[in-house]
């Protein structure tokens, strides 16, 4: 931390202070965003009774809406997952304040995202042949296996670190009561003894170590899903490190987004500061200048060559329907972030939330422009099929988005916010260095 | 299929050939009781597995359907689409055998008619999550409509557009069908993926396809690659490896290494490359 280290009493309130009885902004959020996500309920139930008919989708465009989300959501949760495991075993120490909201924003959008391949299905009553006659080299199934692993492990991920905390929860609660019992399971039996430190430290970077490879190829495979086909666009060698980069620069724009909204709805400005906002933004630039090295790489290959349906791919994007979309991703979501953080003068946490925002909407747009237009240009001498999303798609696709943060909002009612744990070896790392220092 | 392999053939046999095409599409019918029989298991195709020993009643070879479009004679007008749509009952938006339209420089329009291409190598049945998509014996690609999850995948990786989802309820069929076989089912079922399955109900029973019998120009063959015969609806009756090399076939997108059992015989100096 800053000049003066901050007391563990000081820390513990400060993470548990959204665990106190709501306020009223609280509840009205709450209640709005469930609104939301019970209207998606409600159109979901609607697709369910009447078919995939309700959606704008036809015979060409079969995928739009739904697979855009898919690759989005999942490629949210990249960001808990992977900032917060690389900070871990790079040994950031600035990391502490962070990870417990990078690893919950993880398993929500990865929940929220593992939803769509079944929304998604024609026959979701039948999900389980994909288990019964699952065939190897389908992959959707790839798909299926990468994400229910990836899910595990993001889990465990968030729910190791928990387990000191829950005991925190446990010991300034009464015996009795559901929450109470539900404190204890977590915090299976922490007692805080130098063993349990020792398993617990081991334990964490076994997954953050694991995690990587996990998240790398949950995106690798929903890259190849469109890989192997010959569909324009999707026919790319690079697909797999170029959705692998995208994930990761949309997740940390998450990020970025859950980080400046607690921090600014439960006061917790002291633990995190101006200097997380930037360290994240330079990721971000990072992330960014790598996503558009990719982006160039692959459209001046292919459009060196302008190869029949490649081609008119790219007049599609750059010059025809399209092109507002695309160079609205290019200089809003790449070129104006990467400014916004560039220059001091907007590299504020105002600056850096609104360079997150453009990045997160950005990367959805890019993600609909990569599934739809690969299959509105045709493959035989017909015309381009245009896809509009019916009712039923925007409101789930707005349920899911307000499903995020109501899933980390209740989250955090009963969770602390901040890593307790995690803070104090943080606190502790630092005193003993500055004894160190002082001897 | 081989180029030089079939022009062996043609020389160590006659050269004339006349088949006739009851005889040619006769006894087929015995395998109609085979079919009731039951599946091949899928996991055997799918593992490229001979398929199991027949009965005494089927013929040592299974037939190997093709198809041949001769496109100088195609004239656009869709009866084939039309026919097919009514036997399979089917929505408009499923166009098993779609008639593409094209106009060149002189403005002449030019159409091909395109089923699935029953490819030896088919993209779609390699994607297929539930293994749906299969192969039967006489190398025809079908959808077990009983188990496909509706993903549509296949959709995407087919090559030539030839797949349809059933986004809603397909139209009540006239009349009941005639011959319904485990391999498809008509009406279709909402929520799968349909496509053109080359009539296995009329070829079991001797018959021609709906859209070779609708063809009115007589443009469209179904063929066999064992006997080496194709025949339409007109009763024209020719060696296919002949008329193939001797017309100068070709496949569509043949670069994909699909290997389509479709053979198309370029019209009026169209395109030959789509």
């Amino acid at each position: 931390m800053t000049a003066r280290a901050l007391s563990r009493t000081e820390i513990r309130e400060a993470a548990q202070r959204p665990m106190m009885a709501p306020g009223k902004t609280w509840w009205l959020i709450v209640l709005g965003l469930s609104a939301l996500v019970l209207w998606a309920a409600v159109a979901y139930a609607y697709q369910v009774m009447n078919g995939l008919g309700v959606t704008g989708l036809g015979q060409r465009v079969t995928w739009g809406f739904y697979i855009a989300n898919l690759v989005f959501f999942i490629g949210i949760s990249y960001g808990g997952a992977m900032t917060s495991a690389i900070l871990r075993l790079t040994g950031a120490p600035w990391r502490a304040p962070l990870t417990r909201m990078a690893e919950a924003t993880a398993v929500a959008a990865l929940l929220v995202g593992a939803a769509f391949p079944i929304i998604d299905l024609g026959r979701p009553d039948r999900f389980l042949n994909v288990i019964l006659h699952g065939q190897v080299g389908s992959p959707v199934v790839w798909d299926v296996v990468a994400i229910s692993t990836y899910l595990a492990a993001s889990l465990i991920f968030l729910l190791l670190p928990l387990i000191p905390d829950a005991a925190v929860c446990r010991d300034a609660r009464p015996e009795r009561g559901l929450r109470s019992r539900i404190y204890r399971l977590l915090s299976l039996g922490w007692e805080g003894t130098p063993e349990q430190h020792r398993v617990l430290r081991r334990s964490m970077t076994i997954i953050a170590i694991l995690i990587i490879p996990l998240a790398v190829s949950v995106h690798s495979v929903l890259a190849w899903l469109f890989g192997v086909t010959v569909r324009p666009g999707w026919n790319s060698t690079i697909f797999a490190p170029y959705f692998v980069l995208g994930a990761m620069f949309s997740g940390v724009g998450a990020v970025i987004l859950v980080l400046a909204a607690f921090r600014k709805a439960y006061h917790l400005e002291a633990y995190i500061t101006t200097k997380h906002f930037t360290y994240l933004a330079y990721i971000l630039v990072v992330l960014a200048s790598g996503y558009l090295y990719f982006m160039v790489s692959e459209y001046l290959t292919e459009g060196y060559k302008m190869h029949e349906d490649t081609g008119r791919l790219l007049e599609l994007l750059m010059l025809g329907r399209l092109a507002p979309f695309f160079w609205l991703f290019i200089f809003g979501g790449l070129l104006a972030p990467i400014a916004l953080i560039a220059v001091p003068f907007t590299r504020t946490i105002p600056g850096i939330t609104l360079a997150a925002l453009a990045v997160v909407l950005g990367m959805w747009l890019k993600r609909f422009l990569i599934v739809v237009p690969g299959l509105a240009e045709p493959l035989l001498p017909s015309s381009l099929i245009i896809y509009y999303p019916s009712w039923v798609e925007v409101a789930i696709t707005l349920g899911a988005a307000a499903a995020i943060p109501l899933m980390l909002m209740v989250f955090f009612r009963f969770f602390p916010v901040l890593s307790i744990y995690e803070m104090e070896e943080a606190e502790l790392e630092h005193v003993s260095a500055h004894a160190a220092g002082g001897a | 299929m081989n180029q030089s392999d079939t022009e062996d053939q043609e020389d160590s046999q006659t050269k004339q050939h006349p088949v006739n095409r009851r005889r040619f599409l006769g006894g087929v019918g015995a395998m109609a009781g085979l079919a009731a029989v039951g599946f091949i298991p899928l996991t055997e195709i799918v593992k490229g597995e001979s398929p199991p020993a027949h009965t005494s009643t089927a013929r040592s070879q299974p037939r190997q359907w093709a198809f041949v479009i001769d496109l100088r004679r195609c004239d656009g007008c869709k009866k084939c689409t039309e026919d097919c749509q009514k036997v399979h009952s089917l929505p408009k938006d499923h166009e098993w055998i779609k008639v593409y339209e094209t106009t060149d420089e002189d403005g002449v329009k030019h159409f091909m008619p395109r089923l699935c291409m029953h490819c030896e190598n088919p993209p779609c049945l390699k994607v297929c999550p539930v293994a749906a998509t299969f192969k039967n014996e006489e190398g025809v690609v079908l959808v077990d409509q009983n188990r496909c999850i509706g993903c549509r995948l296949c959709m995407a990786a087919c090559p030539y557009e030839a797949r349809y989802f059933n986004y809603a309820d397909p139209p009540k069929p006239a009349e009941p069908f005639d011959n319904p076989m485990p391999e498809f089912p008509v009406p279709q079922q909402k929520g799968t993926v349909g496509k053109c399955i080359l009539c296995v109900h009329n070829t079991s029973m001797g018959k021609l396809p709906a859209c070779v019998e609708a063809c009115a120009m007589n443009a469209l063959f179904i063929a066999d690659l064992n006997s080496d015969v194709m025949t339409n609806a007109g009763g024209e009756t020719y060696k296919l490896s002949r008329y193939l090399s001797e017309n100068d076939a070709y496949r569509l997108k043949e670069e994909l290494n699909t290997s389509p059992r479709v053979w198309y015989i370029a019209g009026h100096g169209q395109d030959l490359e789509f």
